[in-house]
């Protein structure tokens, strides 16, 4: 597959179908002082979403307000007699009106949509680095890994113990978790690095992935660079159709030529090779 | 049973409703099945690649959206080559929408696109800037307009030519009459309304190349007024388009003179609206006892003048 050069692991499956469906809320609460997660009833959606995928959701309150357009939103649980999750981040009117959604109340999602991660059998150990709310993207590939017999290591960075989500992250996955905050200084860029450079000599992983910020984003495509490791990063931008159709959510990505092309967040990725995609 | 068949031209569809260019691709079959549309419309082909304009591309208003995507693509060739066979997979007909910067490129592509198997119609979208006038948009004056739809018709032969309007000018009735006269066979009314929005924290415009077009339900009057106008300027069919999102949006654009209407941001909103409009338009004729959608054409233009698509 060229749009993804460096990624030759197996796929963790592609979404042949997309469903355009009213789902019941079971679940509606907020995660600390600034997150807020959503559970949904969607037997057959859930058990085919992909980690790395997203669902397109029509924000709109019980009482039908919100913004026009849908916002794109990771999968943060999904799975086979799971309910289908998303965990984000109250930012603006969006997700302000998803946050006022109660139990028993109806959302529109419209997914699953984009290229998952791809996860490697061969594999034994893989490494993951996230920023804030970019935890909950990578949070399905911990279950995905585990259920391969493949080790995660994660590495979050977070503004502060009361912002961590550390539980939403691993579940019950197994993953072991390190944590730096920016209220200590730990999760400075320089400390990152000679955290992942121990990390990489001790236990070198596999593959790397990452998700939620540019200078980490960029670190960790430096260091596995530098080791020859492969790796995949989950991309964000603002959305139209979400499909595919309208070109607004388009990213510069390098192709297997070296030549820098506009790609496609919610066709061709969210997920994008770690050494292909550019900074933001 | 309603019937729900449309005549444009010589072209038959089986409904009256398709998607509008720019706003739909092949993408949607993972959602439905397009086979289920009168017609598939293709997002604008260009002569040569284009990269796109700068983001922010697409920016959410109130109960609408503007968009300067800058029609990125890889061209012409790469499209009949490349594009066209994944688009015969289907079997709704397919309408290349096709823009070009110079009289010249328009007559160019239009001949080899008639010339390709698979295209049943070539709409002209002449919103794009004239490299010859200024880059003024060749649908702002009805000379331009006429002489880029003229070009087309002497190469394409009896190859349907339908040519989209804009609603960026002062008098869209005499574009409408050049254009019908230049030899179109339809008219699609119209394309997106130049609109801007400004971040006041920056002090920027929000999209990355200023102003946009303006689309959604907001756009949905004014895109009514223009169909009711050119309706009762010319006699070819009128293809409506403007703010559709249900079967209802439909009707009025039906009832002020259309024969067929496009679906757009509605689309983005929700992937199914286009079937939605499709099956409420079937509902809408049973209820009025309407044998057939195309008695709904003109239904509330002021008797005693032309109706479209007779
Ligand atoms: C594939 C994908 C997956 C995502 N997954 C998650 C997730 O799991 N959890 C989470 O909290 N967020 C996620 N996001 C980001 C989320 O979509 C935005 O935070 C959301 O759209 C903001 O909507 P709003 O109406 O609340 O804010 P708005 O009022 O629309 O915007 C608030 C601010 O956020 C910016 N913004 C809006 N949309 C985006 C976007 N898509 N990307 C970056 N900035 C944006 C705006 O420019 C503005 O500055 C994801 C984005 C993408 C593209
Ligand atoms: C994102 C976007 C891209 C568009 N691209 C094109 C295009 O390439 N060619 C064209 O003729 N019209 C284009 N349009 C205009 C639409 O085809 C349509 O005329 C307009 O959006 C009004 O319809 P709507 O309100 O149903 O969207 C585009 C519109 C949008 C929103
Ligand atoms: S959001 Fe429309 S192409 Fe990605």
């Amino acid at each position: 597959m060229h749009l993804r050069p460096n990624i030759r692991a197996m796929d963790l499956g592609p979404a042949a179908m997309v469903a355009e469906r009213s789902l019941k809320v079971i679940e509606s609460a907020p995660v600390g002082r600034r997150y807020h997660r959503l559970l949904l009833e969607a037997p057959d959606l859930s058990a085919r979403s992909r980690p790395g995928q997203f669902f397109h959701l029509l924000c709109r309150d019980g009482a039908g307000n919100g913004p026009y357009l849908r916002r794109p939103m990771s999968i943060w649980r999904c799975g086979a007699g799971e309910p289908l999750g998303f965990l984000f981040h109250v930012k603006g009117k969006g997700t302000a009106a998803l946050a006022r959604l109660r139990a028993g109340e109806a959302l529109s999602v419209v997914g699953p949509l984009g290229q998952g991660f791809a996860l490697d059998p061969a594999w034994r150990r893989i490494l993951i680095l996230a920023r804030g709310v970019g935890l909950a993207t990578l949070a399905p590939l911990t279950g995905a890994a585990a259920a391969m017999g493949i080790a995660a290591d994660a590495v979050l960075s977070a503004r502060d113990p009361a912002d961590l989500m550390a539980e939403e992250f691993a579940g019950v996955s197994g993953a072991s978790v390190t944590a730096v905050f920016d209220a200590d200084g730990s999760s400075e860029v320089a400390r990152v690095e000679a955290l992942l450079r121990a990390r990489f000599a001790a236990a070198r992983p596999d593959a790397v992935f990452t998700c939620g910020s540019n200078r980490l984003f960029l670190l960790l495509q430096r260091l596995s660079a530098e080791f020859g490791i492969p790796g995949q990063v989950a991309l964000e931008q603002q959305m139209g159709c979400g499909l595919g159709m309208c070109f607004c959510c388009v990213r510069q990505i390098r192709d297997a030529s070296g030549a820098v092309v506009n790609l496609r967040v919610c066709a061709e990725g969210p997920v994008f090779d770690l050494q292909a995609a550019l900074a933001w | 049973m309603v019937d729900l068949s449309t005549r444009i031209g010589s072209l038959t569809l089986a409904n009256p409703v398709m998607p509008a260019s720019g706003t739909f691709g092949p993408e949607l079959a993972k959602v439905f099945d397009l086979d289920a549309l009168g017609a598939l419309v293709t997002k604008s082909v260009t002569p040569e690649f284009r990269a796109g304009n700068p983001l922010p591309r697409l920016c959410e208003t109130e109960a609408g959206v503007l968009n300067s995507i800058g029609i990125p693509g890889k061209g012409l060739d790469h499209f009949i080559e490349h594009a066209m066979p994944e688009w015969r997979r289907f079997r709704a007909p397919l309408v290349v929408s096709y823009s070009a910067p110079t009289v010249a490129s328009f007559a160019e592509g239009a001949a080899r696109l008639a010339a390709t198997p698979g295209v049943a119609a070539i709409e002209a979208n002449i919103s794009c800037p004239n490299l010859e006038e200024d880059g003024r948009a060749f649908a702002m004056h009805p000379e331009p307009a006429a002489a880029a739809t003229a070009a087309m018709r002497r190469v394409v032969g009896r190859a349907p030519l339908w040519v989209k309007l804009s609603p960026n000018t002062g008098d869209i009735a005499a574009v409408a009459r050049a254009v019908e006269d230049a030899g179109a066979d339809a008219l699609v009314v119209a394309n997106t309304i130049l609109g801007l929005a400004i971040d006041i924290e920056t002090a920027r415009p929000k999209l990355g190349s200023g102003m946009g077009g303006f689309s959604g339900p907001a756009f949905k009057p004014i895109a009514l007024r223009l169909v009711w106008q050119v309706a009762q300027a010319v006699r070819i069919p009128v293809i409506g388009v403007g703010g559709i999102a249900t079967a209802e949006d439909a009707v009025e654009f039906l009832m002020a003179g259309a024969t067929a209407v496009q679906v757009g941001t509605a689309t983005f909103v929700s992937p199914t609206a286009m079937l939605g409009v499709v099956d409420g338009l079937r509902g809408f004729c049973a209820r009025k006892g309407l044998a057939r959608v195309a008695d709904l054409t003109g239904a509330a233009l002021p008797t005693g003048l032309p109706r479209a698509a007779e």
